[in-house]
C-alpha cells in the first residue's frame, strides 16, 4: 500500500519549484546562488480599478462616437490629469484620466483603468542554486543539506538565520523568559507551546522562524496572524518532538538553516527547515509502498509521534483491537514492544 | 465509448480527495450483484499529481480480494472480459477529488434569479466566492474589482424568466466581458449562461468571444418555478472539464469509460432522484455521503431533487469547515465521557493533518462520532434553509461514510444518525459500506436495473426502522401506544414515554405488522398515514421507537448529559434483539 512520506534526515539533495500563480517577470538566472529569503520572481496584480464612462462625459448617444473620440489605447499608461477622450472642434469636450494608471480595456463607451497594483512575490524558501528557470513564472532551486519536514505550517513564510535549539527534552514546554534578545534574527527550536505570548513575543523580537514539537490547537489563529514562520513537527495538542527530529536538531544547534511554512500538502507545499551543508546528499524518494524495516511514526492515539520499525505488512484486512478491519502492519517500538497499527496511521520516515 | 446497457461485469472507480475505490459488479444467477470493492490512497495530488497511480492500486487490491485478473499487460485494465475471464466488460468514473472551485453567480434579484444560481452552485463542489446582482449598491468599478480579485474559475450567469427581462441581462452581461477582457485569458473563467433563453444565443456569440460559454435552459424560467436539473447536468460536465485540465490521467480512464466521468455527488443525486421516483413520493427519499471533505445531502421528493454538497465540511480536510462554524461545547455535549474541549478540538484539528488516520480508542471514536453529529446538524439545518418546503421526513434514508461503516456497532452508527439528521416520522436506515451510491448513479441512466437489483441484493446494510414521533409532551410523559404483531400471531404491546429511545422487540429480517396510537397530541408521522398499521421489517439494529422529542434537546448539566448519552446508548445496545 501507498504510503505517506515524511523526510527527516542529516543529508539530502533537493530541489525545489517555485511559480508564481501568474504571469510576471523572473529575478534570477540559471547558476545563481540564492538565499532562502531572495524573491526570485515577481508579477503586479491589479488590486483596484476605476471605470470611466466616457460616453456621457463627452455626452455622446452613440458608442461608436465614443470610441472614436477615445485617443488612448488598452495598456497605455496614464498620468492624472492626462486626456483620455476628447471630441474636437471648437467647444470640444474632454474626459480626463481623474488618476494615474493603466487603461485595461475600452468597450461600450467605457473605459476600464487599473489605479492601484500589488506586487506578488516568490521566494526560494531555500538557499541553494538556481537550476532551471520556468519563464513569466518562477524557477527550480536545488542545494544539499539536512531537511525535516512539519506537519502543519502557519503560512507561506520564508525565514532564515542560525539554528538555535531551545529545548533539553523532547517534551520540554517553552516559557517566554526563555525569548532572550540575543536570539533576535534566529530559528529557534522548541518543544510544546501552550502560550500564545510566547508566539507573539517572539514575532515580536523577531525571531526568523519558530519550530515548535506540538502547539494546542486554539493558538492556530495567533500563529495565522503572525507574520513569523511557525513550523509544528508533530500537530496539535500535547505531544513530544519525536526522536529523529530531535536528534537531528539538537546536533544542528547554531547551523545556519531557513524555514518555510507553506501548507498545501495537495499541492505539494509542506512546511520545512532545511539546513545547507556543503556536502552532497542524495536525493530521498518522495514516494514509498509499505514494508518490512521502514522507520515509520504513529499517528493517533495511543501511539502518537512514537517512532517504530515495521516488522511485517499483514496481507488483506486485519481485525484491529477494537473491531475495526483495515490494512495493517505489526511495528516494533522502543524495547521491542510490539503493536499492530492500520496503515492509514501510519507515516514512512525517510 | 461504449454503453453499459446490455453490460454484464462493470468496474467502476470512485477517486475520493483521500482514497480511490474500485468496485466490482457482476452478473450471478441472472441478477446483478455487488462483488467487492478495493481501496488505496487517492494520487489526484502530491506527490504523484496523476489519478492514475490510485486507480491503478484500488484496482490491484480489488484483483487480490476477487482474485479475478482486471489488469493486462502493461498493468492496462482488459474491457471486455477476456474468454478466460479476466477483465471486464465496462468502467464507468465518478470523481470528487480536487480543491473546490471557485465560482462567481450573477443573476437580477437576488430572491429569485440569484437565489437559484446560489442553490445551483451548492449543489456541486464548489465555493460562491463573488456574487453580482441587481440589488448589489456597490459601485460598479467596486463591483469589478470584488470580482477580478475573487480568482472565480466558473461563472453562473442567470436572469430573466423565459418571455421576460433581456434588458438587466445585458447589463450584467456587460459587466462580464469587462471582467473577462481585464483577465489574462489563461485566468478567464468558463460561463454558465443559464437564465432566459431568448439571450443564449447572443451571449453565446459575445461573451463567447473571450471564454467557453456553455448554454442550459433557464434555471428560474418563471417566477416561482426553479428548474435546476438541466444546468446542472452542464455544470457537472463544465467542473469534470476543468478538473481534466488540473489532474493528470482524468482524460485517460474517460477514454475507456463507458460513461463520462461524473462528479460524485452529482451521480448519487442522480441515484437519489431515481429512486424518490420508485418510493412513496409523499415522503421523499435522503442520502447521505459524509466524506472527508465535502457533506453531500440528496434528497429527491416524487422525482424532483435537492442537491446540496458541503465543502470544506468532512472528517478529514473538511474538519476545518466545521470547526469554524461551531463552538468546542457543540461537540463535547456529544460525548459519553468527560473529555476536555481542548483534546477535543486538538484531536480534530490533528485529523485535518492526518485525514486518513483510523480512530484507535473509544475516546477518538467518540469524538469522531461526535463531529459527525455536528457536521450532519449543520448540513441539514442549510439544507432545510435552502429549501424551507423540506421536512424532515424521508423513508429510506442512506448514508455513506467511513465513519459509519467503522462505527463500533450498528447501533453506533444509527444513533449518530438519528442524532445528526433527526427525521421524524418513519424512516428506515440503510448503510452503504461500500460507497456504492455514486456508482450506482452513475450507472443509473444508462442501466436502471442494475441499481435496483444492487439495492435488492443486500450490499446496503439495513440498520432497521425507526419510528420518530413529534410531542411537546415532558420526559418521562407516555406519548405512544405500540401494538406490534408477528407473522405468527403473537403480539406484544408496550407504552413509549417522552424521553426515551426504545428498541422494539423485531430481530434482522423478522417482519411485523406495527400499530401505533399517538398520545396527548403526539404526531407520529407529517407525511405518512399511519393508522390501520403499517409492516416493518426488522435490520441489523432491529426497528426503533425515537421519542426523545423534535429537535433533541440535551441538558446544560454535564453531568445529567452524559448520563443520558450513556443510557441512551445502553438501551439500543444491550436491548437489542438478537
Amino acid at each position: 500500500m501507498l504510503a505517506q512520506v515524511t523526510h527527516i534526515l542529516g543529508l539530502t539533495s533537493i530541489r525545489r519549484v517555485r511559480l508564481l500563480p501568474v504571469g510576471g517577470r523572473v529575478l534570477v538566472s540559471p547558476g545563481q546562488s540564492v538565499h532562502a529569503s531572495d524573491a526570485i520572481a515577481e508579477a503586479d496584480t491589479a488590486v483596484r480599478h476605476l471605470l470611466l464612462d466616457v460616453r456621457r462625459g463627452l455626452g455622446l448617444s452613440r458608442v461608436d462616437e465614443t470610441h472614436r473620440a477615445i485617443v488612448r489605447k488598452e495598456g497605455e499608461r496614464v498620468q492624472e490629469g492626462d486626456i483620455i477622450a476628447e471630441t474636437g472642434g471648437l467647444f470640444s469636450r474632454i474626459v480626463r484620466a481623474p488618476v494615474a494608471g493603466r487603461i485595461v480595456t475600452i468597450a461600450g463607451g467605457r473605459v476600464l483603468l487599473q489605479v492601484e497594483s500589488r506586487p506578488l512575490r516568490v521566494f526560494a524558501g531555500i538557499s541553494g542554486v538556481v537550476s532551471e528557470i520556468y519563464p513569466e513564472r518562477g524557477a527550480a532551486i536545488e542545494s544539499s543539506g539536512g531537511l525535516i519536514q512539519g506537519a502543519w505550517g502557519n503560512g507561506p513564510f520564508v525565514g532564515e538565520g542560525m539554528l538555535v535549539v531551545q529545548l533539553k527534552s523532547p517534551d520540554e514546554e517553552i516559557k517566554i523568559s526563555q525569548l532572550e534578545v540575543s536570539l533576535r534574527g534566529s530559528i529557534v527550536v522548541a518543544g510544546y507551546c501552550s502560550d500564545a505570548e510566547v508566539l507573539r513575543f517572539a514575532a515580536q523580537l523577531p525571531l526568523r522562524g519558530l519550530v515548535l514539537a506540538s502547539m494546542p490547537s486554539e493558538l492556530i489563529p495567533v500563529a495565522r496572524g503572525l507574520d513569523l514562520p511557525i513550523l509544528l513537527l508533530e500537530g496539535f495538542g500535547r505531544v513530544a518532538m519525536n526522536e529523529l527530529a530531535y536528534r537531528l536538531l539538537t546536533t544542528s544547534d547554531q547551523r545556519d538553516a531557513s524555514i518555510f511554512t507553506a501548507f498545501n500538502p495537495a499541492a505539494g507545499e509542506r512546511p520545512e527547515l532545511f539546513i545547507p551543508l556543503p556536502s552532497i546528499g542524495q536525493p530521498a524518494p518522495e514516494t514509498a509502498y509499505f514494508a518490512p524495516n521502514q522507520t515509520v511514526r504513529l499517528q493517533g492515539e495511543p501511539y502518537r509521534g512514537r517512532i517504530g520499525t515495521i516488522g511485517q505488512v499483514f496481507p488483506g484486512l486485519t481485525v484491529l483491537p477494537n473491531g475495526l478491519r483495515a490494512p495493517a502492519a505489526e511495528v516494533r517500538l522502543e524495547q521491542d514492544t510490539q503493536v499492530i497499527v492500520p496503515l492509514a496511521n501510519l507515516e514512512v520516515i525517510v | 465509448m461504449t454503453s453499459v446497457v446490455d453490460a454484464d461485469s462493470l468496474l467502476t472507480i470512485d477517486i475520493g480527495s483521500v482514497n480511490t475505490r474500485a468496485i466490482l459488479f457482476d452478473i450471478v444467477d441472472g441478477q446483478y450483484h455487488f462483488l467487492a470493492a478495493g481501496s488505496a490512497p487517492s494520487t489526484w495530488g502530491a506527490p504523484f499529481f496523476d489519478v492514475g497511480e490510485g486507480v491503478h492500486l484500488a484496482i490491484s487490491r480489488l484483483q487480490e480480494i476477487t482474485s479475478r485478473p482486471l489488469l493486462g499487460a502493461e498493468n492496462r485494465l482488459q474491457i471486455p472480459t477476456q474468454p478466460d475471464g479476466s477483465g471486464v466488460d465496462r468502467l464507468v468514473v465518478t470523481l470528487s477529488a480536487g480543491k473546490e472551485v471557485q465560482m462567481l453567480v450573477m443573476g437580477l434579484l437576488s430572491e429569485v434569479s440569484l437565489e437559484s444560481a446560489q442553490r445551483l452552485a451548492a449543489s456541486t463542489y464548489g465555493k460562491v466566492v463573488e456574487a453580482v446582482g441587481l440589488n448589489d449598491m456597490r459601485r460598479q468599478d467596486t463591483q469589478l474589482d470584488a470580482v477580478l480579485q475573487s480568482g472565480s474559475e466558473i461563472v453562473i450567469l442567470a436572469g430573466g424568466t423565459e418571455h421576460g427581462a433581456t434588458r438587466s441581462v445585458i447589463k450584467m452581461v456587460e459587466l462580464l466581458l469587462l471582467v473577462l477582457r481585464a483577465l489574462p485569458s489563461e485566468k478567464r473563467p468558463r460561463v454558465l449562461y443559464c437564465g432566459n433563453a431568448a439571450l443564449a444565443k447572443k451571449i453565446q456569440e459575445v461573451v463567447g468571444k473571450y471564454t467557453e460559454v456553455q448554454t442550459a435552459p433557464n434555471i428560474r424560467p418563471g417566477i416561482d418555478v426553479e428548474d435546476l436539473a438541466p444546468a446542472a447536468e452542464t455544470l457537472n460536465r463544465m467542473i469534470i472539464s476543468l478538473r481534466g485540465q488540473q489532474m493528470s490521467g482524468l482524460d485517460l480512464l474517460e477514454q475507456i469509460s463507458a460513461a463520462p466521468v461524473t462528479l460524485s455527488a452529482h451521480a448519487m443525486g442522480r441515484l437519489i432522484r431515481f429512486l424518490s421516483e420508485l418510493y412513496d413520493a409523499s415522503k421523499g427519499v435522503l442520502g447521505v455521503d459524509l466524506g472527508a471533505s465535502s457533506t453531500t445531502l440528496a434528497a429527491g421528493v416524487g422525482g424532483k431533487l435537492h442537491l446540496n454538497v458541503f465543502h470544506p465540511l468532512g472528517l478529514g480536510a473538511g474538519m476545518e469547515g466545521l470547526l469554524k462554524q461551531i463552538r468546542p461545547a457543540d461537540l463535547t455535549r456529544w460525548l459519553p465521557m468527560d473529555i476536555s474541549e481542548e483534546e477535543v478540538m486538538d484531536t480534530l484539528w490533528q485529523k485535518t493533518l492526518y485525514p486518513a488516520m483510523l480512530p484507535l480508542t473509544g475516546t477518538t471514536l467518540a469524538i469522531e462520532l461526535a463531529a459527525a453529529r455536528e457536521i450532519l446538524r449543520l448540513a441539514t439545518a442549510r439544507m432545510i434553509e435552502r429549501y424551507p418546503t423540506l421536512n424532515l421526513s424521508f423513508e429510506p434514508i442512506f448514508a455513506g461514510g467511513a465513519v459509519f461503516a467503522q462505527a463500533a456497532s450498528p447501533a453506533q452508527a444509527l444513533l449518530a444518525l438519528l442524532d445528526g439528521l433527526q427525521p421524524v416520522g418513519v424512516t428506515t436506515f440503510f448503510i452503504d459500506p461500500y460507497g456504492l451510491m455514486s456508482a450506482l448513479g452513475a450507472v443509473a441512466p444508462a442501466n436502471s436495473i442494475l441499481p435496483v437489483q444492487i439495492l435488492e441484493s443486500g450490499a446496503f446494510q439495513n440498520l432497521g426502522a425507526v419510528i420518530s414521533p413529534v410531542s411537546n409532551a415532558r420526559p418521562g410523559v407516555p406519548v405512544l401506544r405500540v401494538r406490534l404483531v408477528f407473522e405468527d400471531g403473537n403480539e406484544t404491546r408496550l407504552e413509549v414515554k417522552q424521553g426515551s429511545i426504545v428498541p422494539l422487540p423485531v430481530r434482522h429480517g423478522q417482519a411485523a405488522r406495527i400499530y401505533l396510537e399517538g398520545l396527548r397530541g403526539t404526531e407520529i408521522d407529517p407525511r405518512r398515514r399511519t393508522a390501520g398499521g403499517f409492516r416493518i421489517i426488522g435490520g441489523v439494529c432491529g426497528a426503533w421507537i425515537d421519542a426523545r422529542g423534535r429537535p433533541l434537546v440535551l441538558s446544560g448539566d454535564p453531568g445529567k448529559r452524559r448520563e443520558t448519552l450513556l443510557r441512551w446508548s445502553q438501551a439500543v445496545e444491550t436491548r437489542r434483539p438478537a
